[in-house]
């Protein structure tokens, strides 16, 4: 017991550490770095609480694949961190009473008594835990299972219809379009009689009603 | 000596329980890790040799008999050499590089069954644990190119940071077909699933998802034909190019490590781990029983150990853009297919691998 | 709990088009084309069987899969009429698409994938189905706003509308979690029955539940547009293409309007004296800004934005009555408005040709003489969003107004109708615009005649529905009748 408490405040501590870290700390590869390290820690905590595929599946997801990808991202971008804080000065005592603001009415409203906080209990399952998470995931939660599959669907094609631009390396040009042409799109017949600087200056004004 | 071992069981009685339990604990680590270390060394002599009569010629032979003694005076040599730190670069995490890349392949076998019982950590989730803690070697590899400030560095960091996501997916694919057709993320129950005949191993009825896993492993331990992270030819040495001395050598350690895992895996998840290949066949079965298994385990290991060596002795390296396009458009779908095929096999409890 | 196929049937118009949708995108990959007929003729095939599928399958009062679908009559209507305004929406839109080179396969895919998002908000049972078709229509939004990828002006909508949109998806999502917490259930009869129990309980987790109604209330206004919650909305009007616009302020807005019935009058109606003030506030404020600031606007898609924040004020007020009528006030005004949007954005896309956008109000100008009939329909739809008798937009005004009187809010009513007649002024402007003024550009107006046939049908169903509205407004009194 004793044990288990002391592992609990090393992994609290170490969560808490690296998660101001990653908002406090200047560089941006080095923030990622310590969210991979909250993360761990926070596997951790599920572990102590027997919640095994959990916190397996979140080394496996978040550690293991999406923050790596973010790193990925974040080392190739150069960011110009002198850009990125410009106007904080500015806007700080805006941001410092808002933020104020927020954390009285917060007081306010969730005094210890609302909030009763309880330990939580540890996982106390039969069967393994994989097989209670099935259960759950694909018995009662199978429709927002199937909703968020749909989501990632929905995902890939966004991201798809973003990103991919077609083959660049031929400069085909489109038949369509050069029959499409038309005199009037091409052309415009000046009127040398008159100055044509009135005739604009009067479309331009009638842009402005 | 009897009386030597009373008085030393007497002073293992003595000792608290907590103390008992972390002394266990630390002698199974060293169990493995120490002979995982040997087997690391000649690794890499047997690499040598292999490749050295594939392609006729002796490979190293001076230091000692036949060149055994080889492995020994490399790691000396590592040794007593010096760590350059390049200016600029980030210490803390330069130095903090190689212990990510190899306390994974370390922790990982914490979980690998050498025989029935025969466990650090016999737990349910076995498999899972593995891909989660093998997946984090990818950050070893970041951060050292990263850390590196060079530019060689970086961009294998880079190269190997894409591949590994990408062959993950299809090898994390592969082993859910095989967890599908075992009913369980245990490695020993897997292993156990596969008794029967050497016509039960799941090679058989996951032939496909076999070759894409096993090719998927190559590529995840940076091996060729897929070690653009490495590209001697094009970016020097890749991630590791600022590494000298001891740290170049856990670099080292961890990718023959990693190799030797994935080789023990295949050998549990396809091969039927421990599993005589004689099982079933009447006279043979009876005159090959004395074996104990772990005997076949290490025999499978070595197989698909002689594998990697081969592949690298025979395959060109891969063009990055095709090592993309392999594992999207080629692995992924070929075990998403199988994967439906085989929970579909399992539904119908198709004889003899599912019933 | 064991599975059994009768679980399906309600849900069959959702797979209908989960699976329609996918065809969409098989075959948009194998028939491509500037065109794109067999992807247009496939969409289309796919809404009306979702429509028919809709229709056959229902059976009354159903709850499946655990409580997480719902289907009942308020879902019924409102997949009908989302249903209906993609279709219209592809209708207008395919045509000013090709046009301008945009018309992609994704346009179809994800416009069927948001309506499939919106359909699951329609039905959901649970706070957790009901967030998660949310984030399905969402992230096919922000992917269509963005998806003319050579207009600066899109992508910056799409940006902004992205990062506003997931903060309040986390806002909401938030306040769904507080409201689990409290609760423990993620079901919304089960959640309305554990409210009503702390309610009564001498409870100590009363203040918590109202700073989740906080979270829940500017959530919802995000989504819906309501003001103050509403800068997001004309940046993105203006931005995005005209055919997407067309499909976030008509059939995007049904799903907002579910989102907020099944949030208020399923959830959190034991709540009512915690969030009727709130919507009171944003209800007024939303009038005010959308009618004030509407009036300065010379771009059209622009105004028809204010335009929008101010008919959501009606909207709000009708959901805050808290009474069946009020309800079903507010489904009736949110569906004649969604008509009468559908007919607006319908106008500028048929007005417009390659190079040249009609969105500005000057390109309105001696409409009439250049083309009668579409003289007419913005006649119709003008009249229609200002309330002026015979279309519908005033009997849907009317009965929101009824409902708010009928409660005691004398005030709010008069407030209103202030604000209308405030906003009767740019709506009657843009009438002046086009029968009153000179032509300016007298290019002739080039339109399919599917197009101009469905516009003027569209608009006249604005009006036919304005000198009829008792079947729909009988309709949408029946969905509530049970509250």
């Amino acid at each position: 017991m004793l044990t288990e408490k002391i592992l609990f405040y090393v992994f609290a501590a170490i969560l808490i550490f690296a998660a101001s870290m990653v908002v406090t700390v200047r560089h941006s590869v080095r923030a990622a770095l310590f969210l991979v390290l909250a993360f761990f820690t926070a596997a951790g905590l599920w572990l102590m609480l027997h919640a095994e595929f959990l916190a397996i599946v979140l080394v496996l997801v978040y550690v293991g694949a999406v923050m790596v990808l973010f790193l990925f991202v974040v080392m190739s971008v150069d960011l110009d961190q002198g850009r990125l804080r410009e106007g904080f000065g500015r806007h700080m005592p805006v941001g410092l009473l808002v933020a104020g603001v927020v954390i009285a009415e917060m007081v306010s409203i969730l005094s210890i008594d609302q909030l009763a906080i309880v330990a939580p209990e540890s996982a106390t399952v039969a069967v393994n835990n994989v097989e209670a998470v099935g259960q759950l995931l694909y018995r009662q939660y199978i429709y927002p299972v199937e909703i968020a599959s749909v989501i990632l669907l929905v995902g890939i094609i966004a991201a798809i219809s973003m990103t991919l631009r077609g083959r660049r390396q031929s400069r085909y040009i489109a038949p369509a379009e050069q029959l499409a042409a038309n005199k009037r799109d091409r052309l415009r017949v000046v009127d040398l009689r008159e100055p044509a600087s009135t005739d604009s200056s009067a479309e331009s004004k009638g842009d402005d009603n | 000596m009897d009386s030597l071992i009373e008085i030393f069981l007497g002073m293992w009685q003595w000792l608290p329980v907590a103390a008992q339990t972390v002394l266990v604990i630390l002698a199974q680590i060293i169990a493995i890790t120490i002979p995982l270390m040997l087997g690391v060394a000649y690794f890499t002599y047997a690499e040598r040799r292999v490749i050295g009569s594939m392609q006729v010629r002796i490979g190293p032979n001076r230091v000692g008999y036949f060149g055994l003694l080889q492995p020994i005076a490399d790691g000396v040599k590592l040794f007593f050499k010096e760590i350059v730190v390049p200016v600029k670069a980030n210490p803390l995490l330069f130095y903090l590089a190689p212990v990510l890349t190899i306390a994974p392949a370390l922790a990982a076998w914490a979980v690998v069954p050498f025989q029935p019982g025969w466990v650090v950590a016999d737990i349910n989730l076995g498999l899972l644990y593995v891909l989660a803690i093998t997946s984090m070697g990818v950050y070893g590899v970041i951060i050292a190119g990263w850390a590196s400030n060079s530019r060689y560095a970086f961009l294998g960091a880079m190269r190997s940071a894409a591949q590994i996501i990408s062959y993950e997916i299809a090898m994390g694919f592969a082993l859910i077909s095989v967890l599908v057709a075992a009913g369980s993320i245990n490695l020993t129950d897997i292993v156990m699933a596969q008794q029967g005949s050497a016509a039960h191993w799941f090679v058989l009825p996951l032939l496909p998802i076999f070759v894409v896993y096993f090719i998927s492993a190559v590529a995840e331990t940076n091996r060729a034909p897929f070690d653009v992270a490495e590209g001697e030819s094009e970016i020097v040495a890749g991630f590791h190019v600022e590494y000298s001395g001891m740290t170049f050598a856990v670099f080292f350690l961890a990718e023959y490590a990693n190799m030797i895992l994935i080789c023990t895996l295949t050998s549990l998840l396809f091969l039927g781990g421990w599993l005589s290949p004689f099982e079933g066949i009447p006279g043979l079965e009876a005159l090959f029983s004395w074996v104990p298994g772990i005997v076949w385990l290490f025999t499978k290991i070595l197989m698909m150990g002689f594998m990697y060596l081969w592949f690298r002795a025979t395959f060109p390296r891969y063009r990055y853009d095709q090592i993309m396009r392999l594992g999207w458009k080629v692995f992924i779908p070929i075990t998403i297919v199988w994967l439906v095929l085989v929970a579909a096999a399992v539904v119908a409890e198709l004889p003899w691998w599912f019933d | 709990m064991e599975f059994s196929t009768q679980e399906l049937i309600p849900v069959l118009p959702e797979i209908t088009l989960l699976v329609m949708a996918s065809v969409v995108l098989l075959v948009d990959l194998f028939a491509p084309g500037k065109e794109r007929v067999g992807t247009y003729t496939t969409s289309m095939l796919a809404l009306a069987l979702t429509a028919l599928v809709s229709v056959y399958s229902y059976q009354g009062e159903q709850l499946v899969f655990a409580g997480h679908h719902q289907s009942d009559g308020l879902s019924l209507v409102l997949k009908l009429a989302m249903v209906i305004a993609v279709a219209v929406v592809f209708l207008y839109g395919r045509g000013y698409l090709a046009v301008r080179g945009l018309l992609n396969g994704e346009f179809f895919t994800l416009s069927l994938f948001g309506l499939l998002g919106m359909m699951i908000i329609a039905s959901a049972g649970s706070l957790l189905s009901l967030y998660l078709g949310l984030e399905t229509l969402s992230l096919s939004l922000y992917a269509l706003v963005g998806f003319d990828r050579r207009s600066v002006a899109s992508s910056e909508a799409a940006i902004k509308y992205f990062i506003l949109g997931a903060l309040a998806s986390g806002v909401l999502l938030y306040g769904i979690s507080i409201l689990y917490g409290v609760t423990g259930t993620i079901q919304t009869a089960a959640m309305q029955m554990e409210i009503q129990a702390v309610l009564t309980s001498a409870g100590q987790y009363q203040m918590l539940l109202g700073l989740g109604v906080v979270f829940v209330v500017v959530g919802a206004a995000f989504k819906l547009g309501a003001a103050p919650f509403h800068m997001w909305l004309p940046d993105i009007y203006e931005g995005s293409p005209t055919a997407v616009t067309n499909y976030l302020g008509t059939a995007s807005k049904l799903a907002a309007i579910a989102l907020v019935l099944r949030l208020f009058a399923d959830v959190l109606q034991p709540l009512i004296h915690q969030w009727q003030p709130m919507l009171m506030l944003l209800a007024v404020a939303s009038l005010a800004v959308g009618n004030i600031i509407a009036i300065a606007q010379t771009n059209f898609k622009r105004m028809l934005a204010y335009s929008a924040i101010s008919h959501m004020g009606f909207v709000l007020l009708g959901v805050l009555v808290g009474t069946g009528a009020g309800y079903s006030a507010s489904l009736f005004y949110m569906i004649t408005y969604a008509i009468t949007g559908l007919a607006a954005f319908g106008l500028i896309m048929l007005l417009s040709r390659l190079g040249f956008e009609a969105e500005n109000l000057v390109d309105f100008k001696g409409l009439a003489q250049r083309s009668p009939l579409m003289g007419l329909v913005v006649l119709l739809v003008m009249f229609s969003m200002a309330g002026v008798p015979p279309t519908v937009g005033f009997f849907a005004k009317l009965a929101v107004i009824d409902a708010v009187i009928e409660q005691g809010f004398a005030w709010i009513a008069v407030v209103a109708v202030l604000f209308s007649v405030i906003g009767a002024f740019y709506y009657l402007r843009v009438v002046k615009l086009v029968f009153f003024d000179g032509v300016e550009d007298p290019s002739p107006l080039v339109s399919s005649w599917d197009e101009r046939f469905v516009l003027v049908l569209n608009g006249l169903f604005v009006l036919v529905l304005g000198l009829f509205p008792g079947k729909l407004l009988e309709i949408c009194n029946q969905v509530f009748t049970g509250l």
